[in-house]
């Protein structure tokens, strides 16, 4: 007797399906709920998500895909409802901004950086310059252009040792007489330009 | 000159994200703009023993305004409706929803009826048909039974100066 009882009561209970149920939360959690907009129609106890997760759950009792019942949703209350827009022309700039934003600032920084060694070069000494340089490191008579003067002479004996050739003893020798005038001449600047 | 692509760039970035500050998050555009307007049957509110289905409205110009009488926002917009009823300007149907019918007529005695028919949706199935997400929302259908407008919250006096008489008149020559 009691095992009918008991019989029916299960009969009797309203259905239970674990698999639904996880099926319906699933598809639920990646939906907006309309009423509170940052909320997923899975985590939100408005009474519309309650109805819409109802539906959900009958549409999947009959036999409906997913894409199905999204379909369902997106006709009545647009993209909205999707947490994961759609890729169209209308979300083009949503979808691929970003990654336009980030191509162009890193042409702009590539650029930027290409140009940084002509920002920092100065522009050559006019002979004029040149021919004051070599006066200077010739007959200055202050304690600074006495220094100049030895690093000078270490330059040349490193290029007549072969320790360094023409091109780079012509290069040091520049940078050489460029901070020789910085110093005597508080006027001189390396301009720097592009 | 130097940076006047970065402020071009900059001003319009402002501007976009200005106008983001100006949209309301809570208007969402319908999908069912220049839809058909979705088939139902219900029963009447006032005699549920009779049916109205949209099909009967062909070939009109006519509002649905869901509503219900828990809603407080219907409450603000409902004097207006009965002044639109009143002029004679546009037929007014009810979609009851999710109320409790004797609440709801209730309500009607005591605020006014606006309503040529009301139906009722208990369970709120033609709502969601409807794309309704907050009562009031109001949805104006035109003579091939396409909804053109829908007013999401109560319907305003602004609204309806300047959106939802123009489009009636143009709907209804």
């Amino acid at each position: 007797m009691t095992s009918v009882l008991l019989m029916l009561a299960i009969l009797a209970s309203p259905p239970y399906h674990p698999d639904l149920d996880e099926r319906v939360m699933e598809l639920a959690k990646q939906l907006r709920c309309l009423v509170c907009q940052n909320e997923t129609l899975a985590d939100s106890h408005a009474e519309l998500a309650a109805d819409l997760r109802q539906q959900i759950r009958e549409q999947m009792k009959d036999g409906r895909t997913d894409m199905e019942i999204t379909a369902f949703l997106t006709n009545r209350y647009g993209d909205f409802v999707l947490y994961r827009p759609p890729v169209n022309p209308r979300t083009y700039a949503l979808w691929f901004g970003p990654f336009v934003l980030l191509a162009g600032g890193s042409i702009a920084l590539l650029r930027f950086l290409k140009r940084w060694p002509g920002l920092m070069k100065c522009r050559p000494l006019s002979k004029d310059e040149r021919r004051r340089a070599t006066a200077l490191l010739q007959f200055g008579r202050s304690p600074n252009t006495e220094v100049y003067r030895e690093q000078f002479a270490e330059m040349e004996s490193d290029y007549r040792t072969g320790f360094v050739d023409l091109e780079q003893f012509e290069r040091d020798r520049e940078e050489l007489e460029r901070r020789l005038l910085e110093d005597c001449r508080p006027t001189f600047r390396c301009r720097r330009g592009r | 000159m130097k940076f006047a692509f970065p402020l071009v760039l900059f001003v319009v970035l402002v501007g976009f994200l200005g106008m983001g500050l100006w949209l309301d998050p809570h208007l969402v555009p319908s999908p069912l703009i220049d839809r058909p307007a979705p088939e139902f049957t219900l029963a009447r509110l006032d005699e549920p023993g009779r049916t109205f289905s949209p099909k009967e409205m062909q070939g009109k110009v006519w509002l649905l305004n869901t509503w219900a009488s828990w809603c407080v926002s219907c409450r603000q917009e409902h004097p207006l409706l009965v002044a639109l009823s009143q002029a004679g300007v546009v037929p007014i149907f009810g979609l009851n929803y999710k109320d409790n019918r004797g609440n709801a007529l209730d309500w009607l005695n005591e605020m006014g009826n606006p309503y040529v028919v009301n139906v009722q949706d208990t369970d709120g199935r033609v709502g969601i048909d409807y794309g309704v997400y907050g009562v009031p929302e109001t949805y104006l259908i035109d003579k091939a039974g396409v909804i053109r407008y829908k007013q999401i919250g109560p319907v305003t006096l602004e609204a309806l100066e300047k959106t939802i008489l123009p489009l009636i008149r143009s709907l209804s020559r």
